[in-house]
């Protein structure tokens, strides 16, 4: 069965009197494993995807299966969850909380998922290990590099083991370099069987992917699988 | 998740969010601080007024019964009237009392009668109470004595020239001397001085229980009121018992005055807490308006709180997004504004009782024994804590309902 299935997905807006379709139609399905970039200019309505996609947004119309449950009839309370379990979220402005460390950072959804102290703290400090960071987990996001930020939030995204990783232009105010280290760790990611979907206008980046999904006026354009 | 981690976490954020705006954090809670602090004072000068009056009125003791013609409190002229035409409480109806109620710690008859004067050797005291009793009223009466002996039954029933004299009347009559064995003139009559009760003070400011003079009650009939009608006192010794008590007497008083079956009482049984129950009544109107007038300030107080939390949410609606995203419910991001909005009331009410334990340490010089009680301690922070919740609710509620998208478009 397919880690996401979406079905004829639309989702317009109310803006004043004026009905905007975002998406008009979108059906897709992504593997368990994969590694898939979702490309598009401004407009396009790749952010309102990716907003389905993660479960921050339900469709106007259509259905959405992630990992065999039915998004679209969720309420708020459900979809927090969903989001809590299933998906990690990677964000361009790193979206860290400012005057939290990154071992509490690390650490929220873990509390969110109800896990108890002892056991919450061993997870989050291995999280970070594993993106590098294990000698920075008392610094605040302000003492930090933006690389190091973003690998915080990396590891907050992976800590909850989430069966998806959602990557909203995470390398979009990283330098060159240090926007590679991240996708270097993706690669990675993606090696050791998680499921990544990247969402990019930059080809440089989608071009890491295995797949590179092309949006256009609320429509698949293009889904290209690379070799 | 589980109550004590989101407490904690709640707390946290709630402490970070006060220290990150200290003086915001201080400012908003000036007006709550207001309002705990009169909240305080208020209640503090209720328990002292409440607590004054039940030192004065204790004279009364809390387990006596007071046989009377008349009720303490009559609410119409024309029961007042007809409690007034009932007929006197004799001596032998006290006696027939006392000798047929049981399970009592003592029954004392009394009469009194107001003289000018108690004088001694070209002194004088001026006015004074004449209470004509008998040895019982040491034990009805709750007191204690200083010097000497109170009259023995021999005495009380002899109707003997002896008496028992206030602390005051003793220090005016005989300074420097022991008034024990001395001839006291009362009026027209002598008596000799053979014990002296301890001080007591005054009841609200006017009476005074140290210059009343105890005599037997056969003296004082005799040589100062005739045909008078008795108080009897009933000392129960236990206030669990003293319903009981209380219709044994009404009883045994029908049965003493020949009342028939279906007629009314023609007497009252007093007790103290008769007075207690009028001075409630006085208490809870002056408790209505003092707390109505706090209300207000604490109402001014909340509405600060609201506003400064709508501010709060409108700063970290990102953060709210970010939390959301990554699995906050709506209970818990309107658990944590909350919780914030408590913290700063609560803060608020611990900065009044600092300004309140101040006031009442100034107030001490004037009113002796006036303190700050537990009881005033909890009230103040409950209501800190409830004024907080309230007023953060809606701005809470608000927050809790944000959509995550909207939230993590806010820069």
């Amino acid at each position: 069965m397919s880690l996401i299935r979406l079905d004829t997905i639309c989702r317009s807006y109310e803006m004043g009197v004026e009905t905007v379709h975002a998406l008009r139609g979108v059906s897709m399905s992504i593997e368990r494993g994969e590694y898939v970039a979702i490309m598009g200019p401004s407009g396009s309505g790749k952010s309102t995807l990716m907003n389905v996609l993660g479960c921050l947004d339900t469709p106007t119309t259509g259905s959405y299966e992630l990992n065999g449950h039915s998004v679209g009839e969720m309420d708020d309370d459900e979809l927090a969850d969903i989001r809590n379990r299933e998906i990690g979220f990677v964000f361009q402005t790193f979206n860290l909380l400012a005057r939290s460390t990154a071992l509490r950072n690390v650490e929220l959804p873990l509390i969110y998922a109800g896990m108890d102290l002892d056991e919450r703290r061993e997870v989050a400090l291995a999280a970070l290990q594993s993106v590098g960071l294990g000698d920075r987990v008392l610094h605040r996001p302000n003492e930090m590099s933006g690389g190091q930020r973003q690998r915080v939030a990396i590891a907050r995204a992976l800590v909850n083991q989430p069966s998806l990783l959602l990557a909203d232009e995470p390398t979009g105010n990283l330098d060159t370099r240090t926007g590679n280290e991240i996708l270097e760790l993706f690669d990675n990611l993606y090696a050791s069987g998680h499921t990544l979907l990247v969402v990019t206008h930059e080809e440089a980046v989608a071009r890491r992917s295995r797949r590179i999904i092309r949006i256009r006026d609320g429509l698949i354009a293009s889904d290209e699988r690379l070799p | 998740m589980n109550v004590l981690d989101e407490t904690m976490e709640g707390a946290r954020i709630a402490w970070d969010a006060i220290r990150a705006n200290k003086l915001r954090s201080v400012l908003t809670t000036v007006g709550v601080v207001i309002g705990i602090v009169t909240v305080s004072l208020m209640a503090t000068a209720l328990e002292q007024l409440d607590r004054s009056f039940r030192d004065a009125i204790s004279f009364l003791g809390t387990d006596v019964l007071y046989v009377d013609q008349r009720e303490w409190f009559i609410d119409s002229d024309r029961r007042w009237e007809q409690a007034g035409k009932r007929s006197k409480i004799t001596l032998l109806q006290a006696r027939a009392l006392e000798r047929d109620l049981g399970m009592v710690r003592g029954v004392a008859p009394t009469v009194t009668a107001n003289i000018d004067s108690a004088r001694h050797a070209g002194r004088s005291s001026g006015s004074v109470m004449l209470i004509g009793t008998t040895e019982q009223f040491l034990t009805t009466g709750g007191n204690t004595l200083a010097v000497g002996r109170f009259m023995t039954k021999a005495e009380a029933d002899g109707s003997r020239d002896v008496c028992v004299i206030g602390f005051d009347i003793a220090e005016k009559l005989f300074p420097g001397e022991s008034p024990l064995g001395q001839i006291l003139h009362l009026g027209e009559r002598t008596a000799t001085v053979i014990g002296v009760f301890t001080k007591r003070g005054t009841v609200f400011g006017q009476m005074s229980l140290d210059s009343q003079v105890i005599i037997p009650i056969g003296k004082i009939i005799r040589e100062f009121r005739w045909d008078p009608s008795c108080t009897i006192q009933v000392k129960v010794g236990d206030t669990a018992r003293i319903e009981t008590a209380k219709e044994e007497v009404r009883g045994l008083m029908r049965k003493i005055r020949r009342i028939a079956p279906g007629r009314p009482d023609d007497f009252a049984i007093n007790q103290q807490e008769q007075l207690v129950g009028q001075f409630g009544k006085v208490s809870a109107v002056i408790a209505t308006c003092g707390f109505f007038i706090t209300g207000l300030s604490l109402f001014v107080g909340g509405i600060g709180i609201m506003n400064i939390m709508f501010v709060s949410v409108a700063e970290r609606t990102r953060e709210i997004g970010i939390r959301k995203a990554i699995g906050a419910r709506r209970r818990t991001i309107l658990f944590q504004f909350l919780l914030e909005a408590a913290a700063i009331c609560l803060l608020g009410g611990l900065l009044a009782l600092g300004f309140v334990t101040a006031a009442i340490a100034i107030a001490r010089q004037y009113i002796p024994g006036i303190t700050l009680s537990i009881s005033v301690v909890i009230l103040a922070l409950g209501v800190a804590l409830v004024t907080g919740i309230v007023s953060g609710f809606l701005p809470a509620w608000r927050a809790s309902r944000l959509s995550p998208v909207e939230a993590l478009r806010q820069e």
